[in-house]
């Protein structure tokens, strides 16, 4: 077994055992800080991947963005609902988890499934793409790539997302407004 | 090599776990939290197949257009959250169940 898949492991170990963590503790904030935990390692198999710039990304939007975001979010929301809401979940636990547990359950093994009938490894473009050498080496560099394709061969989806990103910025500050004049 | 069944796993774990915390929470920032995990074993899929396709870089392309639309949703969902919570005094879901005025 190489190092990188001791590494790979590790962080699969790490991202799915604190995603679990985050579903299934009762304390909102320990749940917020542990996503925290599970976006690190997301970000660790990226690189794993071979998609250094992906991983970057993640980091600096999730865990510099997002996390901060709701964080926020949980902080401008009260306190006490939220302690109301936890003590009334603890008494029906049971009932109110058994569905969801299920469907998720059974989904897990819908999927699990079919990816292993599925074999990614021995996809036809997988093969053809191993023979022509059309795939990411460890020592490739991949980032001025990615920048020529997004200025020339997606340049539609970049301007398109941009205008969107515009858009949603400018109507969470409208709606977050104090005043409620419109 | 890691192979790519390996990521695929990882990836189907963290989407039902997102699935199980959109259906059971009562909190719309942890239905939020899990609409994120979802998205997030979404772009370790695109990434990880994204390894094979070195001179055109799909799957890494559309991994960035996702985060980049996650942030978006995000800003949005919060500040709904946010109002919510000043008009109804809680953010549970299920007791949401008025249209404002």
């Amino acid at each position: 077994m190489s190092l990188a898949q001791v590494l790979f492991y590790l962080m699969a170990f790490i991202a799915t055992a604190s995603a679990v963590f985050v579903a299934g503790t009762k304390n909102l904030v320990r749940s917020i800080f542990m996503f925290f935990i599970t976006l690190f390692a997301l970000a660790g198999l990226y690189v794993l991947a071979l998609a250094d710039f992906v991983a970057i990304t993640q980091i600096v939007i999730y865990v510099g963005g997002i996390l901060v975001l709701i964080l926020f979010a949980f902080m401008l929301s009260g306190k006490e609902t939220l302690n109301a809401i936890g003590e009334l979940r603890s008494k029906f636990i049971s009932i109110n988890k058994l569905p969801a547990l299920l469907l998720a359950g059974l989904f897990l093994a819908v999927l699990l499934n079919m990816i292993f009938k599925l074999d990614a490894d021995n996809l036809g473009w997988v093969k053809k793409a191993q023979v022509t050498h059309n795939m990411i080496l460890p020592n490739s560099s991949m980032t001025e790539n990615i920048g020529i394709n997004l200025m020339t061969k997606y340049l539609l989806p970049f301007e398109a997302i941009s205008v969107l990103l515009m858009v949603a910025l400018v109507g969470a500050a409208h709606l977050s407004r104090k005043g409620r004049s419109a | 090599m890691i192979s790519l069944t390996d990521f695929l796993v990882v990836s189907a774990v963290l989407f039902c776990v997102g699935l199980y915390m959109i259906v059971s929470k009562h909190n719309a920032i942890q239905v939020l939290i899990g609409i994120e995990l979802m998205l997030n074993g979404a772009i370790l899929n695109l990434v990880a197949f994204s390894k094979y396709d070195r001179i055109n870089n799909g799957g890494q392309m559309f991994a960035l257009f996702a985060i980049v639309l996650a942030a978006a949703t995000t800003a949005v969902a919060l500040a709904i959250i946010l109002n919510v919570y000043k008009q109804y005094k809680t953010i549970d879901p299920g007791s949401i169940d008025k249209l404002g005025d």
